[in-house]
């Protein structure tokens, strides 16, 4: 495990990736529906290739992190750089192309439609044959279409799901759902994945698989992950740094160990310790 | 394991492009021969134009999950455009006949881009509410304007009378087979399957970059061309436009026709159109009241297959008839494989 380095403002980064600008940073984000804020001077920076945990308690605004940086929702404060860019005036859509792509906590696959479609149309923007030349059948739909579905079965053997392309989304089991959202998040080709916990309703032996895997998938494409977890010994066993977020706000920050020891975090989870 | 059998690609074409041309030669040949009586002719003619309309719809309801209900208000454009342009345009016979049928297509597409673009914002109810408007609309003003700046226009309440009766079963064949390959074609392509994410989960077909805003635009658009091409080809078949014709009890006989066949299946609507364009006409042939209560029986029927199959009586499946002979084969195979496994345990 890396040591932090604080950043200049007021955020860490893996001393790995110091050197050059971090893929995401957040600066004073922050959120208000209507008179409720559900995230508050939210600080962070993630580095080219960390893997970055954010944990917290039910309704900490974890999600809501997620839906600012995919602007799903839209900030009221606060700017977003994304590979030193701002992303002010940016959508979900235009978010994806420069480079982030996520799955979701409540699975969103496109149910009715096979394995392989959900990966193809992932890769929707790494194909370029236009409306006339796929209706046309032109040669270039064909090479495409050819190399799109080459890349679909080589990103699903990265889960070993190759031989369930033909089946129907909805019909795969919990776990290779969540498996499969995080293949077609790959298929956009990010820089940044940010996963919604990944682990949930998966058994020890599968997290433990997935651990396995998004390390995997780190090292072989070179990209920076985040994710939203409750799985303990996931985010402690696979994240440089992580932060903890309590009602919208972030309460501690650091690697693992140091925030295993921090008094602050102990508390939100399992509350104050009574005097005397 | 053994190798499942696969026809390959250019077969696949050869066996479909035959399959086309033998169905067109039956067509031509019953005409000829005079099987089929100009009666039934006529309804022929007429199947084809609402496959046309049932199939093109099906693209906005079925493969995108829209739910427009002013189909019939394309076909009013696409018809009128037709009308007027075959009445006034100089020259007579088949080329007119077919930038007819394209300009039909066009204005309509025009249409469905200048309706599509702020209906698609709304999601549900409201796009239903804004087609349905737009469908009315176009039928109220086609009733009341009949001269345009001095110049005759649309024959208002009249009908626009006098259209050169072009519409033949060739025409329609084709039209019907160019209408049903682009839809299918442009459906197996990363277009299609952008518009089929749209349906499926439109956050998530977000957060892939599908550029959704366009997606929806461009299947609404092509779902109103051929809607266009169906009124083109309606025009030139009866000769004579009323706007009653393209009220709103047309829009949901087209709606009624994808709903039965299974939304998001070709077939489905193809099968659905033939079906409930026939059966007036058989209604009629029985007696005249039968045949004035069908949409009570469109409605029943419509309800029992909603509860006792929601996704319409084909769902999505769709027709291939490479996959059918690759299944024989495929089986035969099999067979073939127990049969030397017996020999050999002898």
């Amino acid at each position: 495990m890396s040591k932090l380095i604080p950043m200049p403002t007021n955020n860490l980064l893996t001393e790995r990736d110091v050197d050059k600008p971090p893929i995401l940073e957040a600066r004073h984000l922050g959120i208000d529906f209507g008179g409720l804020t559900a995230v508050d001077d939210f600080n962070i920076a993630i580095g080219r290739t960390e893997i970055a945990g954010l944990i917290g308690p039910n309704g900490a605004g974890k999600t809501t992190v997620f839906n600012l940086l995919t602007k799903v929702y839209h900030p009221t404060r606060g700017t977003i750089l994304l590979d030193a860019k701002d992303t002010a005036g940016m959508n979900t859509i235009q978010i994806n192309h420069a480079g982030i792509a996520r799955t979701f906590q409540n699975i969103r696959l496109f149910k009715n439609l096979t394995v392989l479609e959900n990966v193809l149309i992932g890769l929707h923007n790494s194909m370029s044959c236009s409306l006339s030349e796929s209706i046309l059948r032109l040669p270039r739909y064909w090479k495409q279409e050819k190399e799109a579905k080459e890349r679909a079965l080589e990103l699903l053997s990265i889960f070993q799901m190759q031989d369930l392309a033909k089946y129907e989304a909805g019909a795969l089991p919990y776990g290779a759902q969540r498996r499969l959202e995080i293949v077609r998040a790959l298929g956009t080709n990010p820089k940044l994945l940010l996963l919604d916990e990944p682990a949930a309703g998966m058994n020890p032996s599968e997290t433990a698989g997935l651990m396995e895997n998004i390390r995997k998938i780190r090292d072989s494409f070179h990209i920076a992950i985040m994710l939203i977890e409750h799985d303990m010994n996931l985010v402690m066993g696979i994240c440089e740094g992580i932060a903890v977020l309590n009602y919208g706000k972030i309460i501690a920050k650091g690697t693992p160990e140091e925030i295993q020891a921090n008094p602050a975090v102990i508390e939100a989870y399992l509350g104050k310790k009574k005097e005397g | 394991m053994r190798q499942r059998f696969e026809i390959p690609m250019p077969v696949r074409y050869l066996v479909n492009g035959v399959l086309i041309v033998l169905l067109f030669l039956l067509g031509q040949f019953m005409i000829s021969a005079g099987i089929l009586s100009s009666y039934f002719q006529k309804i022929l003619l007429q199947v084809g134009v609402y496959i046309i309309a049932a199939v093109s719809l099906n693209m906005a309801t079925g493969y995108l999950g829209q739910l427009p209900l002013g189909h019939a208000g394309f076909m009013a454009v696409g018809g009128y455009t037709a009308g007027i342009f075959l009445k006034n345009f100089p020259i007579k016979g088949l080329p007119a006949f077919i930038l007819a049928i394209i300009l039909a297509g066009i204005v309509a597409g025009i249409f469905g881009i200048l309706i599509g673009i702020p209906a698609l914002r709304l999601k549900g109810d409201y796009l239903a509410i804004i087609t349905l408007g737009f469908g009315e609309i176009i039928r109220v003003i086609l009733l009341n304007i009949d001269t345009v700046l001095g110049f005759k226009f649309t024959g208002g309440a009249a009908g626009l009378m006098g259209i050169p009766k072009y519409t033949s079963f060739p025409a329609v064949y084709i039209c019907v087979v160019i209408t049903c390959l682009f839809i299918h074609t442009m459906m197996k392509s990363r277009h299609g399957r952008a518009i089929l994410a749209i349906r499926e989960n439109e956050i998530a077909a977000e957060s892939c970059g599908v550029n959704t805003t366009y997606y929806k635009t461009m299947a609404f658009t092509a779902s109103a061309f051929f809607a266009g091409v169906a009124g083109a080809l309606f025009a030139s078949y009866l000769g004579l436009l009323v706007p009653g014709d393209f009220g709103f009890m047309k829009s949901i006989e087209i709606l009624v026709m994808v709903v039965l066949g299974g939304m998001g299946s070709m077939l489905g609507s193809v099968l659905a159109a033939a079906v409930l364009t026939i059966v007036p006409f058989a209604l009629q042939s029985i007696s005249q009241t039968v045949a004035d209560y069908r949409m009570v029986i469109y409605s029943v029927l419509l309800i029992v297959v909603m509860i006792f199959k929601p996704s319409g009586l084909l769902g999505t499946y769709d027709f291939s008839l490479t996959r059918i002979i690759e299944g024989l084969i495929n089986r035969a195979g099999i067979h073939d494989g127990v049969a030397r496994k017996g020999e050999q345990s002898k």
